[in-house]
């Protein structure tokens, strides 16, 4: 590889202390290697519970991985990936700032002049669809729309790259391809890189450009890897319908259906 | 929309609102006129239950003579110093033994102690140490009120939500700007939350001072009627006091109003 990797796992292990002391140790995610370059958009697809989030909380520095190293451009991290933007499942916004002062919450941390860190947070407002909300709190905002306030939030810190951890798996259907689309225009604009963890296969295909499969976990570990070739700009409705489509679907599917009938045989175990 | 069913709500409000009122006032008229006829006829003897028109025309009295004015300036000014302290206090506790665990386990069993003691008893060490005037009220008062803040502020540190945590981590909050962004608006909520119980201990913590050894306030008026035992007058003592603790409630709902606009208040508000 010529220029150096965005983000790269290298063989990443997280293990957790077991329940009882003495019992066994809970492998979450074991030899994991993963590298994202720079404008790439990468998304992990793996099963409900594979640990996912965790290797997503691995690359963002918020945990610390058992063995294994995490490099950003090619440096070892060390603290928080201060490249990095974070976008969580669960709403992030600070409930007591309205929808401007969470935008501009970064560039004021970062000591940005208010007047400045206004100006630039009406500006991102305006680019997610918002303006003239500014002064709503989050608890008036609905939940399409203050997830649009945290993705202002964090790509107007302009990161060099966006670790995004099932974003819009809490929307209605009809919202969240609005919110795909919305991140597709974004991120055409910008080429940043991303990693978009979801368990929706379908979603994954129509936003990426390479898939990553996850195991079931315990144990979790990379065993797929697909490109997906499909032009764009794309609209995530409507390349649903291509051939190309579901011919990638089709196969990529075959691929991830043991690792989920897996995941569901330890849940019921589980449960 | 949510909007529009808010105005709807509000009004609906005023019409249902009329005939409620007046249904009150009938209420405490009759209370008044059954007081009135029990202890005129003698049913209920006067000397212990008073005469309603001689505690009417005391209030009356007070206020147009202007004599109570001194009295329920100082009883005031002990509620509103106790507020603040007890406040100020319990929000440094409540941060400190919050952000740091270990002082947390290390106090607990004091705090608890504390807390179950009934902390009136030690008005008259406050007596001794303070002297009869405002400050050993003011002490008393902030004993109680502390401890209703601490727990609060306690909680709503413990409490802060983890993804807003690490998501304002993620757009490089330090740990300073964490305390100032994060953990003291999210413990300024459960302050306000606690606002009515704390204002009125502060009162409590008040009256209870002044009516165990005082030279002004209401409390002192009520002692002193009890002294002669003139019973209208403590009623009369009694009234006052509560007309007051009523608008002190009315004047915490007003600021909560205006501090809290954040806060998703009734459920209507809630997605």
């Amino acid at each position: 590889m010529t220029e150096a990797a965005v983000l790269a796992l290298d063989r990443v292990g997280v293990e957790w202390p077991g329940a009882a002391s003495g019992a066994e140790r809970y492998v979450a995610v074991e030899d994991v290697s993963l590298s994202v370059a720079r404008g790439e958009f990468l998304s992990v697809v793996g099963p409900t519970g594979c640990g996912k989030s965790t290797l997503l909380n691995v690359a963002a520095g918020l945990l610390a991985p058992t063995s294994g190293a995490v490099l950003s451009f090619d440096e070892p991290l060390a603290g928080l990936n201060r490249r990095a933007g974070y976008l969580f499942q669960a709403d992030a916004l600070m409930p007591w700032r309205n929808a401007r002062e969470n935008v501009e919450a970064g560039l004021v941390f970062a000591g940005v002049e208010r007047a400045q860190a206004r100006e630039r947070a009406e500006e991102w407002l305006r680019r997610v669809g918002l303006s003239g909300f500014g002064d709503r709190y989050p608890h008036q905002l609905s939940g399409g729309m203050r997830k649009r306030v945290a993705l202002a939030q964090v790509l107007i810190l302009e990161p060099q790259i966006l670790l995004m951890d099932e974003p819009f798996a809490a929307l209605d259907v009809q919202t969240r391809q609005l919110m795909e689309n919305e991140l597709l225009h974004l991120w055409s604009a910008e080429r940043r890189s991303v990693v978009f963890i979801t368990h929706d296969l379908e979603e994954a295909i129509s936003l990426s450009d390479r898939i990553v499969l996850l195991s079931a976990g315990p144990r979790t570990r990379p065993i797929g890897e697909f490109h997906i070739d499909l032009p764009r700009p794309r609209d995530v409705a409507e390349i649903r319908l291509t051939p190309r489509f579901v011919e990638l679907h089709g196969r990529i599917w075959a691929a991830l259906r043991a690792e989920v009938l897996k995941a569901y045989a330890v849940s019921q175990r589980l449960g | 929309m949510r909007s529009a069913s808010g105005s709807d709500k509000s009004a609906a409000r005023p019409r249902r609102r009329a005939p409620l009122v007046a249904y009150r006032v009938l209420l405490i008229v009759a209370v008044f006129l059954a007081w009135h006829v029990l202890t005129a006829t003698g049913v209920l003897p006067s000397f212990f239950f008073g005469r309603p028109l001689v505690v009417l025309a005391r209030v009356w009295d007070w206020f147009s003579s202007g004599k109570i004015y001194p009295h329920l300036g100082v009883t005031l000014v002990e509620t509103v110093l106790a507020f603040a302290i007890g406040t100020l206090f319990g929000v440094a506790a409540g941060l400190w033994l919050g952000l740091s665990p270990m002082a947390a386990v290390l106090l607990d069993p004091y705090i608890k102690a504390a807390n179950a003691m009934p902390r009136v008893i030690l008005a008259p060490i406050f007596a001794v140490w303070f002297g009869l005037g405002i400050a050993s009220k003011v002490a008393l008062g902030v004993t109680l009120v502390f401890f209703i803040v601490f727990f609060n502020v306690f909680q709503g540190v413990r409490e802060v939500s983890p993804v807003v945590l690490a998501s304002v981590r993620m757009l490089g909050a330090t740990p300073r700007q964490l305390v100032r962004h994060v953990y003291l608006p999210s413990a300024t909520s459960w302050v306000f939350s606690s606002l009515h119980t704390s204002v009125g201990m502060a009162f409590v913590g008040s009256v209870v001072g002044e009516y165990l050894g005082s030279a002004a306030g209401v409390g002192y008026l009520i002692l002193q009627a009890e002294g002669t035992f003139d019973i209208d007058t403590v009623f009369a003592g009694i009234l006052v006091l509560t007309a007051f603790a009523l608008m002190l409630d009315l004047a915490v709902t007003r600021a909560e109003r205006r501090l809290l606009t954040w806060h998703p208040r009734a459920p209507e508000d809630e997605r």
